[in-house]
């Protein structure tokens, strides 16, 4: 049972890879992202059932994890709409001033 | 005084120092220095002097170690004994004369600075050798001082023949200083020390053996017969009287030139320890005073008398010291050693005064042909009255001083018939060309008027010198006598080696010297004064034996022939050698190291360069290829990420599953690139 | 073919034993990958509620109710508004027709497959020491007293990193004074 919820939480986490490589759009990739937070803590409360039970120290982790993830979704929009105002549109592909 | 005897020689050495850097300029003051550290030297000379006779006679020494090894000591030091003490008043009487005497002949001399300095050095090396207490030191010495006597030997060197007589001097002293040096060391290496005393003590031990005794003193001797021009290294001294004449006086009649004989007495244990070595000093000794003699007669340059006659009464010296070794080995008692030392002293005044004075007449009629002069007695008074003297002292009439020591030489040789003989012939041929020389120069009548119309007498710093000389050349002999002097009772026991021995005058001997002496005076005066027998007819009657003496017994032409130039030849086939073989090598190393120096450079610039610059190419065509990398998209850096370390994690479990994963990676990759630049471009998204 | 069989059927044993969760399981599963291939970014907004909304259940089915509120509080509630504000803040009228993948999908797939192969491999082959012991009836109360207990101090360092953020957020996109 309990690698029925690690399974699928490495599923999510592969998509959310798959996710933040693979999307143009800047929003796109903080979605994925907010996806493999999501399998994460859902890994962290798994443990906290089946391995370590007194405590709750996975689900306390799995809150603070929420928020942080929550605090850096404001920030990154922010900065979206910062490289909106900027480009005139939020295609990753023309960030790449960087480039040889 | 004792204790502070070592600064007898610093006094003049200290003039030549401040005359050569600072007073050069000043002509007066370099002068006045110079006499000044020589008279301070001569009081301290005779303070010694006086200290040591209040002594009775007990040396005195002093060393400090110089160069300290467990095997080798060598010692800079000095020993004060009788004999030191007598040569260092001798040096110092003779020096300071002929130095107040150089105020007058010199003058006007541009490098009267320059003589100066020379006259103090020299007689600081005089002074050192005599004073020194171990044979480096008076080799040191021995050697500074031949340097000096070249110095002024070719002091006048803008003329040749005084520039290449300096250059016999030294050279053929360098030959006797070989010997030498070899003697020295063979004596170092037998008895362990160079120091007087523990060489004697060691020598009279018989802790050497006979044989090598023998070659030791043969080779210390040799050193003696080039200071000393004894047959076969005499050859330098006649031609040394193209120095300036109280040079000639100074070095070559009083004090360099005795210092073979000092040398000699000084190392009498050593020579009396083998018969062999002393009967070889006695009869070199003996060859020398009569070749010297018999060529004397003949000569007619006024120094050139005098130069064969201080050859002869050296070898006087000589041959009475090697007599005295003979008859020590053989356990006789015998005045040799009072003999040489005292006719040492003796006849540094006499002779001294004798160059002097034929300084003076050549400073009046500037000449130095004695058939140029004549009757120069009523023209110059003070320098013919003692140059009499000086005759009559070398003759060997008293009560004048050479009559003492002469006679007691010829004590010395009464024992051994053929010394005896030779003795008594060189006396009366002494006498006669001394007085030759003294009725040709002064007596009779001018023979050219002109010179002798010109003629005047010397200066005061020229006579007064002389007038010393010439008290001295009276009463110096004197102390010979055994009278009591100070407490002591004459010369032979104040200056003696060995045991104190009494020696009884022998009256008979006495008479047959004054006799020989005599007759000699009396032969030459019939001949050139009275002119009884004609010279020239003597002369045209032994042409062959006159032209033979005449020309030095054509030694000078032997060694021209036989050493000179077979070296110069040599020399020559050497200098073709270096010339061509050695200097071709040097060439062609140059001209190889030219050649090997291009071929470098070619390689340099492009080999070493080629790879210089290589490495900048290959980085610009790497990173040509590299840049690709930096796509600027972050996407792209972080699909790298995520393969590497998925590919990190799988080696830790599979190693090869990762490298196929990483293979795998790059294919889809290249892939994914490939059809992407085939695909068109699409339109921008904004 | 008979081990494909073989855990097909076991596979099917899975479902009928677990059914709620595989069906949360499948929702979450469906929506997150419609997430990462949509061309409409609105879309994708929708999907990523639905999807935050399976978590919330496989919340629930691991016992950890607070843990699920918060869950759709934060998640639903704040961060996908915020998500579609800025979708419609930022929208672009030509890019519905374009393809929402760069040119590295090719690749990426491979990189999440590898990935994905690797943690499950990682996952079975783990020694895990599985304990059998009950969590506390009382959540939300456990979690309260933990917080403010042995928890306090990151619970207020979290608040000024909110702080922290809303002041950034606000100074990131405040128009500039022209």
């Amino acid at each position: 049972m309990m690698m029925a919820y690690l399974a699928l939480a490495a599923i999510l986490f592969a998509i959310g890879i798959f996710g933040v490589l693979t999307r143009r759009n800047a929003i796109g990739i903080l979605m994925s992202l907010e996806l493999m937070f999501n399998a994460v803590n859902i890994n962290l409360v798994t443990f906290n059932k089946f391995i370590a039970p007194e405590g709750l120290t996975g689900q306390i982790f799995a809150i603070f994890v929420v928020v942080v993830a929550a605090a850096e979704a404001v920030v990154g929009l922010a900065i979206v709409l910062l490289l909106y105002r900027n480009w005139k549109g939020v295609d990753i592909d023309n960030i790449n001033i960087m480039k040889w | 005084m004792l204790e502070t005897a070592y600064l007898i020689p610093v006094y003049p050495l200290f003039a030549f120092t401040v005359i050569i850097f600072f007073t050069r300029w000043n002509e007066k003051l370099s002068s006045a220095i110079s006499i000044g550290a020589i008279l301070i030297g001569l009081v301290h000379s005779v303070g010694v002097l006086l200290a040591l006779i209040s002594r009775h006679g007990l040396p005195y020494e002093v060393s400090v170690p110089f160069i300290q090894h467990p095997k080798i000591l060598l010692e800079v030091g000095m020993w004060i004994d009788p004999l030191t003490a007598v040569m260092l008043v001798v040096v110092a009487i003779v020096s300071s004369c002929v130095q107040v005497y150089s105020l007058g002949y010199m003058h006007g001399d541009p490098r009267w600075s320059r003589y100066f300095s020379y006259l103090s050095l020299f007689t600081f090396s005089m002074l050192g050798l005599v004073i020194s207490n171990n044979f480096f030191m008076i080799f040191m010495f021995w050697e500074l001082v031949g340097l000096t006597s070249y110095l002024l030997i070719g002091f006048w060197f803008e003329k040749k023949t005084a520039s290449d007589a300096g250059k016999k001097a030294f050279i053929t002293n360098r030959i006797g200083d070989f010997g030498f040096i070899i003697g020295i060391i063979l004596l170092f290496a037998y008895a362990g020390t160079a120091n007087y005393q523990e060489v004697f003590a060691k020598v009279s031990a018989g802790a050497i053996s006979p044989g090598m005794l023998t070659a030791i003193g043969i080779l210390l001797f040799c050193g003696a017969v080039g200071k000393s021009a004894q047959f076969p290294l005499h050859v330098w001294l006649p031609d040394a009287m193209e120095g300036p004449t109280p040079v000639s006086a100074l070095i070559h009649a009083a004090t360099m030139v005795a210092a073979g004989v000092y040398m000699v007495a000084r190392g009498m244990t050593v020579f009396a320890g083998s018969a062999e070595a002393s009967t070889v000093i006695a009869v070199i000794g003996l060859i020398t005073s009569f070749m010297a003699a018999t060529i004397a007669l003949t000569q007619v340059d006024i120094k050139r008398v005098l130069a064969y006659s201080t050859c002869s009464q050296l070898g006087y010296m000589i041959m009475a010291l090697g007599l005295y070794g003979v008859d020590y080995a053989h356990h006789h008692h015998s005045v040799g050693y009072y003999a040489g030392t005292f006719h040492l002293m003796t006849h540094a005044f006499f002779k001294a005064l004798l160059f002097l004075g034929a300084g003076s007449v050549i400073h009046a009629v500037h000449t130095n042909d004695i058939f140029e002069m004549g009757g120069l007695r009523k023209k110059m008074n003070i320098t013919s009255i003692t140059f009499l003297i000086a005759c009559l002292s070398i003759s060997g009439i008293p009560p004048f001083s050479g009559f003492f020591s002469k006679d007691e030489i010829v004590v010395a040789s009464s024992t051994h018939p053929f010394f005896f003989v030779g003795t008594l012939l060189i006396a009366f041929m002494t006498a006669f060309y001394m007085f030759r020389l003294y009725f040709l120069t002064f007596e009779g009548s001018p023979r050219n008027q002109h010179k002798y119309d010109h003629a005047h007498e010397s200066p005061t710093s020229m006579t007064l010198p002389l007038i010393v000389l010439g008290f001295l050349s009276i009463f110096a002999g004197w102390t010979g006598l055994p009278f009591e002097w100070f407490g002591l009772t004459g010369f032979s026991h104040f200056v003696y080696h060995g045991e104190l021995a009494e020696h009884h005058p022998s009256y008979l001997l006495m008479a047959i010297s004054v006799v020989v002496g005599g007759s000699g005076i009396l032969f030459s005066y019939l001949i050139y004064k009275r002119k009884a027998w004609s010279s020239e007819a003597i002369k045209a009657k032994v042409l062959p034996i006159q032209k033979f003496l005449f020309n030095k017994w054509y030694i000078d032409e032997l060694y021209e022939a036989t050493i000179i130039q077979p070296t110069l030849t040599l020399a020559r086939k050497l200098w073709w050698f270096d010339a061509s073989v050695i200097d071709g090598m040097v060439n062609f190393a140059g001209w190889f190291t030219v050649k090997w120096a291009d071929a470098k450079e070619l390689f340099d610039k492009y080999i070493i360069d080629g790879a210089v610059n290589g490495i900048g190419h290959v980085c610009m065509a790497g990173s040509f290829f590299l840049r690709f990398i930096q796509t600027g998209k972050v996407q792209f850096y972080a699909l790298v990420i995520i393969v590497t370390s998925v590919a990190v994690v799988l080696y830790k479990v599979t190693p090869q599953g990762a490298i196929i994963y990483l293979v795998l990676a790059l294919i889809v990759g290249g892939v994914g690139l490939l059809s992407r630049l085939a695909r068109p471009e699409r339109a921008e998204t904004d | 073919m008979e081990n494909f069989g073989t855990s097909l059927g076991l596979f099917w044993e899975f479902i009928k034993a677990n059914p709620i969760f595989c069906l949360l399981a499948f929702i979450t599963i469906l929506s997150a990958l419609y997430v990462v291939t949509l061309r409409n970014i609105f879309h994708c907004a929708i999907f990523l509620v639905l999807a935050l909304f399976g978590v919330a259940g496989i919340y629930i089915l691991l016992g950890a109710e607070f843990l699920a509120a918060v869950q759709v509080l934060i998640y639903v509630g704040a961060v996908s508004i915020l998500m579609i504000f800025a979708i419609m803040l930022t929208a672009h009228l030509a890019s519905k027709r374009i393809s929402q993948n760069n040119e590295q999908t090719g690749i990426a797939i491979f990189a999440s497959a590898g990935f994905l192969m690797v943690s499950l491999g990682s996952f079975a082959y783990s020694i895990w020491r599985v304990q059998t012991t009950e969590l506390p009836e009382n959540n939300t109360l456990e979690i309260g007293k933990l917080l403010m207990t042995d928890f306090v101090l990151p619970f207020e360092v979290v608040s000024i990193v909110l702080l922290a953020a809303m002041i950034g957020a606000i100074v990131l996109a405040r128009r500039e004074k022209s």
